[in-house]
């Protein structure tokens, strides 16, 4: 009687399980690596209505975030700005510059400019944006150097595990209140300096972020 | 078995260059791995709404509402706004108003909340000195008047008031952004700007000379 299994079948049950560890593996590095918001959001850089640059504006000119993002010290939303706020200047500058139509009809019409919303936190999520200003929170934290970006992109993940970083320990994060919108701010004294200065103020102004799930979540 | 471990290897490859790395840019909506409820059946702030013709979710306000529970904490001044002094710059007579209302305290507080909203809002065009030479006037913004000439500098707070409210010439309205309050601060500190450019030496303190240099 011919041989019905060749030698090399009484590696195969060992060889099998090696394929599914190393199939096991790629999986879940695969879903690490891709399906989170480090690969999904992060870079997000939708075309917007506008090719409005907030490297020239809040880079080169200097304008403070809140002069535009005028409800973000206010309350929970960072609004964005009405036509109007465009029409501050830009009825005198660059009055015929064809790329502020969108605008200029806005501000006739009254209709708003279409802007593509790029950071979506989820409907479950009760973020205010006024607390963590008034707390010096500053805006670089979650949206990164937006002040040198041309298009802006969304910088940050802004998964749970991302605001936790910062709720279980402040310190690292807090500054004077006044240094919120100047996104190049560093502590001088680097780290050291900063959670020294973080912890005074942590304690100083009762900084107590929540961690439990009602925080944020309703 | 060492085909199925190359096949693997080029299903890996693949898939880095189909799906790339992290950080790169992209105009593409990002994906919803686990969309839970992300998108739940209601109205955000300035959302989109496609029951309204207009498609805003947020309704224009009517006219002649008055918003109601706001965090001014003079809380029955800004209900009604009826205190004239404080939400329109006018005496009892309806004239310009003089001074400063009533119900703020204009103190050292005060004044560095003036600054702060100065800077943010004002700064731009009318330069932190309030000489009129902003960033902006670089950038083709017409003349901004300074605060120092004698025009500004008698203008009473109320019709300063006015202007903030109401924006004058190519100035736009700036009430959206600044709550009556905040005005109110702005001009106290437009106050001590003007001040500040029209001193003398007789004017420091004689505990400050000797850091400014004077005798």
């Amino acid at each position: 009687m011919s041989k019905l299994f060749p030698k090399s079948a009484n590696k195969l049950p060992l060889q099998i399980i090696i394929l599914v560890f190393v199939l096991g593996g790629i999986a879940t590095a695969a879903t690490t690596y891709y399906a989170t918001n480090k690969y999904t959001n992060v870079g997000y850089a939708p075309v917007q209505p506008v090719p409005f640059s907030h490297a020239l504006h809040a880079g080169q000119l200097g304008i403070d975030c809140r002069y535009c993002h005028v409800g973000v010290d206010k309350g929970p939303t960072s609004t964005v700005p009405t036509s109007q706020t465009c029409m501050n200047c830009h009825n005198q500058v660059k009055t015929d510059s064809p790329l502020l139509e969108v605008v200029r009809n806005s501000y006739a019409s009254g209709d708003p400019v279409p802007w593509v919303k790029i950071h979506q936190a989820p409907d479950y999520v009760y973020f205010n944006h006024s607390v963590h200003i008034a707390r010096g929170v500053s805006c670089v934290e979650c949206h990164g150097r937006v002040d040198e970006m041309d298009v802006v992109h969304q910088a940050k993940p802004l998964s749970m595990g991302f605001c936790l970083d910062c709720h279980r320990a402040p310190e690292n994060f807090v500054r004077d209140p006044k240094l919120v919108t100047q996104l190049d701010w560093k502590h001088p004294e680097g780290v050291e300096g900063q959670v020294r200065d973080g912890k005074k103020f942590v304690h100083d102004w009762n900084i107590n972020p929540p961690q439990s799930c009602s925080g944020c979540h309703r | 078995m060492r085909y199925v471990y190359l096949t693997l290897f080029l299903i890996v490859v693949l898939g880095a260059s189909v799906f790339g790395f992290r950080g790169s840019l992209s105009t593409r909506s990002p994906l919803e791995v686990f969309p839970d409820m992300d998108h739940q059946a209601k109205y955000k702030p300035q959302a989109e709404s496609k029951f309204f013709a207009d498609g805003r979710a947020d309704r224009p306000t009517p006219v002649g509402a008055v918003a109601f529970g706001r965090t001014d904490d003079s809380a029955d001044a800004s209900f009604l706004k009826q205190d004239l002094a404080l939400f329109e710059g006018k005496d009892e007579k309806g004239q310009a108003l003089s001074g400063f209302p009533s119900a703020l305290t204009v103190d050292a507080r005060f004044l560095e909340r003036g600054q702060d909203r100065f800077t943010v809002y004002c700064a731009p065009c009318h330069g932190a000195l309030g000489d009129g030479n902003g960033i902006t006037k670089q950038y083709g913004m017409g003349a901004t008047p300074s605060f120092h000439d004698d025009r500004l500098r008698q203008l009473a707070e109320g019709e300063i008031f006015n202007v903030i409210t109401h924006g004058k010439g190519n100035m736009l309205s700036y009430a959206d952004k600044l709550p009556a309050d905040d005005r109110w601060a702005v001009i106290a500190y437009v106050r001590a700007l003007q001040r500040a450019a029209h001193t003398t030496a007789a004017d420091v303190p004689p505990g400050h000379k000797s850091e400014l240099g004077i005798k």
